[in-house]
């Protein structure tokens, strides 16, 4: 893959919004109370190395890596297709100056249907989906869109005040183009009632900005018999011009 | 009205299970199983990092995640940096990347880095995640002259980013989230 040799000439980025994020602080998620750090965080300028990152070549990946109701049992060598509620997500990455993100990397990770991790330590009743993994990733197009298949995820409960009640949700990290872009977060889906009463969720200060975790109903790119699709719009920091900057 | 741009997107927890994602084959998926991304391929004189993550309790994040981008041996990032990731270990919280020593990166005033890694730390509890650097204890000239420690106003707090020389090649650091030598970490 060939790739501009800029990274180290690129302007600088916007600052990141702190009161836009969740505070590292928030005592109504317990698990951030020990892990978060007490000293402030120290503000340093952007060198070579914070205005650029890695770059993960498309050719990289595996056919299904973007299609979570197959890419799991295809791994095992096995017929079948994932339970549950047949989803594609899809959206633009753009940075917060409107300009498209392309060629990034997106890992996703989720629940099944039932509200289950394949992972050792889930221990909910819910059961394993044997055709079910959770792992996709994706890269975006030149225009910075991206689309995956799934399953909608399912709630699930955890050990917080008592038994907590997860929204369904879908996590995603992404790169961007620097270092600094670096976002790993969660999207949710509209209409989930779950969302309101979500400790994790409510560690966003800022309605606005839980709206924007929140993937839309998409009626007009649904596949006709086949599944329904979600839009999720993605929003990584702005590089800035190069005013003055030799 | 100031201009108005798009809001970033907030950050939320990477969660217990964000090997399933990052680390499948660590997380014991079958996918991408034999994937090993803490081990950095590229030329140079090869060293080792190992490291621990630790609550302000001082008990190990053995559900971390720690990403890695750094300058190759010649001091060049952009196409040529090197990017690796480790998960912590399940029973030990320990993580390990092996990579070659980094070459020293320039700063936008001109003056010169000393030569370090970065890092980003991610797991449960942690709402956005953390990003901090681990230097190397070898040249003491080129550490006093850096301009991101020398941005430490408790220069006693400058300590936790140097690594221990463990061994030939080998360096080792506690990245502490809270608490007594609580890690500098940065908003760049």
């Amino acid at each position: 893959m060939s790739l501009p040799n800029a990274p180290d000439a690129g302007g600088r980025f916007t600052q990141r919004d702190r009161a836009w994020h969740p505070p590292a602080y928030t005592p109504g998620y317990k698990t951030s109370v020990l892990r978060s750090p007490r000293c402030a965080l120290l503000s340093i300028d952007q060198g070579p190395g914070e205005r650029s990152g890695p770059v993960f070549a498309r050719s990289m990946l595996h056919p299904l890596d973007n299609d979570l109701t197959l890419n799991y049992a295809s791994a095992l060598g096995l017929e079948g297709s994932a339970i549950g509620e047949r989803i594609i997500v899809h959206g633009r990455v753009l940075d917060e100056m409107g300009r498209p993100v392309p060629n990034t990397l997106i890992e996703v990770w989720q629940a099944n249907a039932g509200g289950r991790y394949r992972h050792k330590k889930d221990t909910y009743l819910a059961p394993l989906d044997p055709a079910f993994g959770g792992c996709g990733r994706v890269v975006t197009d030149e225009a910075g869109r991206y689309f995956f298949r799934t399953i909608k995820p399912g709630p699930y409960p955890w050990p917080n005040h008592g038994s907590d009640w997860r929204p369904a949700h879908i996590h995603f990290s992404i790169f961007g183009e620097a270092f600094v872009q670096r976002l790993v977060s969660q999207l949710y889906f509209e209409g989930d009632p779950l969302i309101a009463l979500c400790p994790i969720v409510n560690t966003i200060a800022d309605p606005r900005a839980v709206n924007q975790l929140v993937a839309k109903l998409d009626m007009g790119e649904m596949l006709a018999f086949d599944c329904l699709a979600y839009r999720f719009d993605i929003v990584l920091r702005g590089r800035q011009q190069t005013f003055f900057e030799s | 009205m100031p201009v108005e741009y798009l809001k970033e997107t907030p950050s939320q927890t990477a969660g217990p299970y964000v090997h399933i994602g990052t680390l499948p084959g660590q997380a014991g998926l079958a996918i991408r199983a034999d994937e090993a991304l803490h081990i950095i391929a590229a030329e140079g004189e090869r060293i080792v990092i190992e490291g621990l993550v630790l609550d302000g309790s001082g008990t190990p994040v053995r559900d971390a995640m720690v990403e890695l981008w750094q300058a190759d041996a010649q001091g060049r990032v952009g196409v040529h940096g090197l990017w690796g990731r480790a998960g912590a270990d399940a029973t030990t919280g320990e993580f390990r990347f092996e990579t070659v020593r980094p070459g020293a990166l320039s700063w936008p005033d001109g003056r010169k880095q000393a030569q370090h890694v970065s890092l980003l730390i991610f797991a449960r509890g942690i709402n956005i995640h953390l990003h901090t650097r681990l230097y190397f204890p070898d040249d003491e000239a080129a550490l006093a002259a850096d301009p991101v420690l020398g941005r430490i106003e408790q220069a006693v707090r400058r300590k936790t980013l140097i690594a221990e020389k463990t061994g030939p090649g080998r360096y080792r650091l506690v990245l502490r989230l809270q608490g007594e030598d609580e890690t500098v970490f940065f908003d760049a």
